[in-house]
């Protein structure tokens, strides 16, 4: 009996397993092949790898797509870990009743739907526009300001904050250090895995985000991977090895960060619920 | 969200008031940033929304209908599908993923079990994807000529291909399919680290007393990860009611309305059609109010429970 059951959990996970990795095995392997083989059903690498990259980049300008999310990827994370950081560290090493209702009111941000205040951002942006160019609509600057400040992050670094040792910002005192000082010599070299898991967590929003961008970003020299994928698999007469080339260079960054850190990866999409 | 609440001991230093007051200040300066930030691009476009749910016409000129837009949701078809809709996943989907993720990490908890890394990475792996990518993979496999249906042929499980992005009831089921495809694992990892603070000997007790592992999962786990439980589920439903990106790229909203989101019909209302923002907004308030509703509701009945 216990025999048996244990043959039903193997078959059970194995067939979980092969469901969740064959989307994965499917566009390794398309990758490799001509859009004829691909709709054929072929599920053996080709050699038709070379071909589709090049067709890739001669047909979508997708050289300056990876351009843009990087750039917007790395501005974002990067924004986001140093003001979501010294907020997080704010409300906990200066605590005041004023501070944690403030903080709580924050939270309640966490719950505004990203479609409500779309289209007010989009006026927003749509307004600046007109006086400040370079921030208006159609800008990498409007696709990452609303991304930047978010309370999970706040709360993220709030609840890592917890478990830091408050002697250290004394001792910082009595050397003689400024507050701001303590926070880029003291807490910041501490909390290196803590900065490591929101990095990973920050960057991949930001590569994979859809909505703003597709709102905010319309000309092509501003297409983001998300919005270039998705415009090639709009099309009525797809090339799937190539689309498959640009899914897998898309997925890629972020398939590369959970292997090499799956440590942080994973801490980092747990760490609202620890602490 | 239960985080909020913290002990409430607050620093009382003996240093000089003035010093205590001076930190106090350089305390603000930290959070200043984050709270503007938040203020300008959450809280003042939530009351511009409302302002402007208030409003109607087409592109700028707007001008001040009242509730007119609250009552005209009542009569419109089109939003009457997209809410219809986002209930069908939503008491589908969420409770399925949960389900599904609960299962997968009570039988991965089991230290016995060989290949339980290689199990639990697999299952993990669809997280890595981005939305709009697993979106695309998932329409050419379910395509009429797709993976999907020569594999379900090959099986003899259907003798001709299922046409599942033109039906309304497949489209559906393949928009369910896809998102807990995505989202499955994501929940497991939840919950497998909650189990890791079980105590072992509860399990040890029920099964000396002839509880069966069917039993164990009913009366320890899942009373045991309850609040693990609570969680995933409010932010699988506030997911849901923002579902856009798979729709978007999957279906396109289509057959006709039958897989269309809220969030892409506040799309359409605002970038498709002639845009009509002040009604847009109302819709998107919707959402709001659904949120809110709900994530209460999901309160209470874990509270009640208790």
């Amino acid at each position: 009996m216990k025999k048996v059951k244990r043959i039903f959990t193997y078959l059970f996970l194995s067939i979980a397993s092969i469901i969740s990795i064959f989307p994965f095995l499917w566009m390794l392997v398309s990758m490799t092949n001509k859009s004829v083989d691909v709709t054929q059903g072929k599920l053996l690498p080709g050699t038709h790898f070379i071909e589709n990259v090049k067709g890739l980049f001669n047909t979508v300008d997708i050289g300056t797509a990876l351009i843009n999310s990087t750039i917007i990827a790395v501005i974002t994370t990067f924004l986001t870990l140093l003001i979501g950081s010294l907020a997080g560290y704010g409300f906990e090493i200066y605590r005041s009743r004023g501070k944690d209702m403030i903080f709580n009111i924050l939270l309640l941000s966490m719950m505004i739907p990203f479609a409500a205040i779309m289209i007010p951002l989009y006026r927003f942006f749509g307004g600046v526009s007109a006086s400040v160019p370079f921030l208006g609509i159609d800008t990498l600057a409007a696709a990452i300001l609303p991304t930047v400040i978010t309370a999970f992050f706040i709360f993220f670094f709030r609840q890592n904050t917890k478990m830091f040792a408050k002697e250290l910002v004394e001792a910082g005192r009595i050397d003689g250090l400024s507050e701001l000082g303590i926070f880029f010599r003291i807490y910041l070299p501490t909390m290196k895995t803590t900065y490591a898991a929101a990095a990973i967590i920050a960057f991949m929003n930001s590569w994979n985000n859809y909505l703003w961008p597709l709102v905010v970003l319309q000309s092509p020299e501003n297409q983001t991977i998300p919005l270039l994928i998705s415009n090639l698999g709009a099309g009525y007469s797809p090339d799937y090895g190539l689309i498959m080339t640009a899914i897998v260079i898309a997925t890629l960054p972020t398939a590369i960060v959970f292997f090499v850190m799956q440590r942080h990866f994973v801490a980092g999409m747990m760490g609202s619920v620890k602490g | 969200m239960s985080q909020v609440t913290h002990g409430t001991s607050y620093p009382s230093n003996k240093k000089s008031f003035s010093n205590k007051l001076r930190k106090n200040y350089i305390g603000w300066l930290f959070i200043l940033l984050s709270v503007l930030g938040i203020s300008l691009f959450y809280f003042y476009p939530m009351v511009q929304a409302f302002i402007l749910s208030l409003k109607s016409g087409m592109g700028a000129n707007l001008e001040f209908v009242g509730f007119e837009n609250y009552a005209r949701l009542f009569n419109d078809p089109t939003f009457i599908s997209a809410l219809t809709n986002t209930f069908i996943y939503l008491l589908v989907q969420v409770p399925a993923m949960i389900i599904l993720a609960l299962i997968f990490s009570v039988l991965l908890n089991d230290s016995t079990l060989k290949f339980r890394g290689f199990f639990r990475t697999a299952i993990f792996l669809p997280c890595v994807t981005s939305l709009v990518a697993y979106a695309v993979i998932f329409k050419y496999l379910f395509a009429v000529d797709g993976l999907v249906n020569k594999f379900l042929m090959d099986l003899s499980l259907i003798s001709e291909p299922l046409d599942w992005l033109a039906d309304p009831f497949l489209a559906k089921i393949t928009i369910i399919i896809a998102i807990t495809w995505r989202w499955t694992g994501y929940n497991m990892i939840f919950y497998l680290s909650a189990l890791q603070n079980v105590d072992k000997s509860m399990y040890e007790a029920a099964r000396i007393d002839g509880a069966s592992s069917i039993q164990q999962f009913f009366y320890i786990t899942i009373p045991m990860l309850k609040p693990i439980i609570l969680f995933t589920s409010i932010v699988s439903t506030i997911g849901t009611l923002q579902l856009f990106d798979e729709v978007m790229n999957i279906t396109n909203g289509g057959p006709g309305n039958a897989t269309l989101s809220i969030s892409m019909y506040i799309y359409n209302l605002s970038f498709e059609y002639t845009p009509d923002f002040g009604y847009a907004a109302t819709v998107s308030y919707v959402i709001v109010i659904l949120v809110v509703i709900l994530s209460f509701i999901q309160f209470k009945v874990a509270g009640d429970r208790k």
